[in-house]
């Protein structure tokens, strides 16, 4: 650099110096923050050490005897702390997925309806979305536990629905389809017929807009769609399923499949709450969409639900993905609640794991950094998408 | 070129000779501990010098610096530790640590009642937050390694089964897939999971934290049967709406010694509430009671003398208590025998459990305390 540098600045001195100041200032916050963290780990490892409660995980190897209510993956008394923290995880990733499918459309149709111009829809919207709001979430699932899913008839006066499917305090037992050995093998050809079926319709559609020839690509595709899987029906001998029909044997009914009065209330109790936010999220979305966009769209001649489904929703989701990502991790934190109702999700085992094992610091980081892992691989996703629906700024 | 290689091994050798003397890895060390807790006496002549470890007496320090005993407690199980009318903590438990705040600092009010979760007990040992948990807990070999120090079996129990007298449920094989309701992070879960195994019987559990809920999950019918010690099973029935619809089975599968429990570390601390559930033994043997400890100094009985500190030094000086702290403690709470009846006597406020196991060990129970001397 040529230019000359004014006199004086070589006479400011360091303290009135303000780059100085600045770095001065980050340099003393941040040897200030690893001495803090320095003093809370050395600290921790010393009381550790002084308690002769060293942090190690060796006790997930021993057996955790102590029984979890449900589970995803085969689990019983004698196997590992390890398996039994696993289960628990199954357990909060089946919760929180299931919450967050429903939660995202009961809210969006809430947020809709919050925006309709009927006058006792919008004020419908309005009630749910206040009352779950303002609420806290524990009162809403012991209210949904104890009010509503054990208030249920007892086992043995069920409601049973066509199916047969019955429902009871017990939980909800359903006739379900189980796979037999050739099961797999049916599956395989029912997914691999969707995919082709779907690429069938991408293509043959892709080439019917650039040249105009008639591909016929609806029943091309349609016909696959039912080929492939007619074909592996045939190669697993017709039967790749047996019926699993619930039958009261007992206390309980034995078979089919259950779901418990636990999960029920925590999804329910989840989903809503959730939904009540989401649908102000979406609401939020919607407004913030151009008015002159609805009305260029309607000016075209677009009936409502094309103005709607092409114009309104793609711009507002810009504006949603980013607040919904929130929502999103805040189902998944809040599923921990459910050790007060009974559904044993990681949290829950956490605890008793504390309790068995004796050991609470190490259990504690366990189950802190997988929360962690969970949420940061969902809002890794979902920012990965909400970038390409990013509108592209020059 | 060979004077190199000369070099080069003797590095070699060096280095090995080092890393062999290198400490070992930490893990492969067992864990020791630093607070030794055990007391050395050291012969000096001419007098006796104790050799204290680090640790021994902050406990009691603190307690009389605060001027309250903080216990570790239930908050709503009838009988053991719950809360009367006027929102006081009182039961079996709560008796228990008033004793030690009657013997520490003369004033059997001066407690701190925190309530805490079955699976907050171990922790809250751990971390020393409370200087004695008084929660209905159960002695056993791992938890007094990993938890603390467990003092005095205070009550004999065993778990029992809690179902609906029209439920036709009277052996555990009857209870072949049934919901059983039970509280987590207890020895009673375990006690169930390994029960069911050994009889290769199937059951679906049904797990709270919160001991209100799992008996509000029974009472409503979420679960056929409730699992826990049979006198908190007692307790929970007598609270129900209709106790005679419901019935305990004349079944046990586990022992269950609940024991008051200190932070490991502190041996007078340990020694001070041992002695304590002592005293309240002794006193029922020797029939002081709350009415009668004032005369009950001028006993005859060299042996009660000793306990109400009128003669002689059954340990208090080397405790840092007065020698009047167990008469104290009988005069505010009452011997072993009073508190008992106060909440499990057939006048009893909670409800009537006869004393069984927990008699004294000269009417054929199992209660027994070393002499105090």
């Amino acid at each position: 650099m040529t230019v000359a540098k004014p006199p004086q600045s070589e006479r400011i001195p360091p303290w009135r110096d303000e780059r100085f100041l600045r770095m001065g200032t980050q340099i003393v916050s941040s040897v200030l923050m690893l001495f803090l963290i320095y003093w809370a780990i050395s600290n921790f490892i010393a009381i550790t050490q002084q308690r002769g409660m060293p942090l190690t995980y060796r006790f997930l190897k021993e057996p955790a005897g102590f029984p979890i209510s449900e589970s995803y993956i085969p689990y019983d008394p004698t196997m590992s702390f390890g398996r039994a923290f696993r289960v628990g995880l199954t357990n909060t990733l089946v919760v929180s997925i299931t919450g967050i499918f429903f939660a995202t459309w009961l809210g969006f149709f809430v947020g809709l309806a919050r925006l309709s111009s009927n006058w006792l829809v919008s004020r419908i919207a309005l009630a749910f979305i206040e009352f779950h709001r303002n609420i806290p979430l524990l009162v809403l699932l012991f209210i949904w536990y104890f009010g509503v899913f054990v208030k249920l008839p007892p086992v043995k006066e069920s409601i049973t629905l066509p199916g047969p499917l019955y429902l009871s305090q017990r939980g909800l037992y359903l006739t379900w389809p189980r796979l037999t050995e050739t099961g797999p093998l049916f599956i395989a050809f029912l997914t691999a017929g969707i995919a082709i079926s779907v690429i069938a319709f991408k293509v043959l559609r892709e080439r019917r807009i650039k040249t105009g020839q008639n591909t016929y690509y609806l029943p091309v595709s349609l016909a696959l769609l039912i080929i492939i899987p007619v074909i592996g029906w045939i190669a697993a001998k017709g039967k790749p399923f047996w019926v699993d029909v619930p039958v009261l044997q007992g206390f309980n009914y034995q078979g089919g499949l259950r779901l418990s009065p636990e999960f029920a209330a925590l999804t329910v109790g989840l989903t809503t709450y959730t939904a009540a936010f989401i649908a102000e999220v979406f609401r939020a979305g919607i407004l913030a969409v151009q008015k002159g966009q609805v009305e260029a769209a309607r000016a075209l001649g677009l009936p409502p639900a094309q103005v709607l489904s092409l114009v309104v929703i793609p711009q507002a989701l810009r504006v949603v993905i980013p607040p919904l990502i929130s929502q999103y991790l805040n189902l998944t934190k809040n599923s921990s609640l459910a050790l007060t109702i009974g559904y044993q999700e990681l949290f829950a085992i956490g605890k008793v794991t504390i309790n068995q094992a004796g050991r609470a610091v190490p259990v504690f980081l366990m189950v802190m950094a997988t929360y962690l892992a969970i949420s940061l691989i969902t809002s890794g996703i979902l920012n990965i998408y909400n970038r390409r629906v990013q509108f592209i700024e020059r | 070129m060979k004077k190199s290689i000369l070099v080069l091994s003797g590095l070699v050798i060096a280095s090995l000779l080092l890393a062999s003397c290198a400490p070992q890895p930490a893990g492969e060390v067992a864990p020791q501990k630093i607070v030794e807790t055990v007391v050395v006496t050291v012969e000096v002549p001419g007098e006796t010098v104790t050799v204290k470890p680090q640790g021994y007496g902050t406990i009691a320090a603190r307690v009389r610096e605060r001027g309250k005993v903080v216990c570790g407690v239930h908050k709503e199980l009838l009988g053991f530790g719950y809360l009367d009318a006027n929102g006081r903590n009182i039961g079996f438990d709560i008796d228990l640590c008033r004793a030690v705040a009657a013997a520490v600092l003369g004033d059997a009010e001066a407690i701190e009642a925190v309530p805490i979760t079955a699976a907050d007990r171990g922790p809250v040992l751990q971390t020393g937050e409370v200087d004695l948990v008084t929660r209905n807990m159960t002695w056993t070999s791992k938890r007094d390694a990993e938890w603390g120090n467990f003092t005095w079996i205070m009550f004999y129990d065993g778990q029992g089964f809690l179902v609906r007298a029209d439920s036709g449920i009277k052996t555990l094989q009857d209870m072949n897939g049934a919901s059983i309701c039970v509280t987590t992070g207890t020895t009673t879960e375990k006690n169930l999971a390994t029960a069911f195994a050994d009889a290769n019987l199937a059951y679906n559990a049904v797990t709270f934290e919160e001991t209100s809920a799992v008996y509000g999950a029974y009472e409503q019918g979420r679960c056929d049967v409730a699992t826990s010690d049979k006198s908190q099973l007692a307790a929970v029935r007598a609270g129900f709406s209709d106790p005679n619809a419901h019935e305990i089975l004349d079944i046990t599968i586990s022992k269950e010694p609940l024991t008051p429990a200190v932070p490991a570390g502190d041996d007078q601390w340990f020694d001070i509430v041992k002695t304590v559930m002592w005293g309240m033994i002794a006193a029922e043997e020797y029939g002081i009671t709350s009415a009668n400890v004032a005369e009950m100094k001028a006993s005859s009985d060299a042996n009660i003398r000793m306990l109400l500190g009128t003669e002689g030094d059954w340990g208090y000086t080397t405790l840092g208590l007065e020698a009047d702290a167990l008469a104290n403690v009988i005069e505010q709470i009452g011997n072993y025998g009073e508190v008992y009846d106060r909440y499990f006597g057939e006048n009893g406020l909670a409800f009537y459990l006869p004393r069984g196991m927990n008699n004294l060990w000269k009417n054929g129970g199992l209660i027994y305390a070393p002499p105090i001397k």
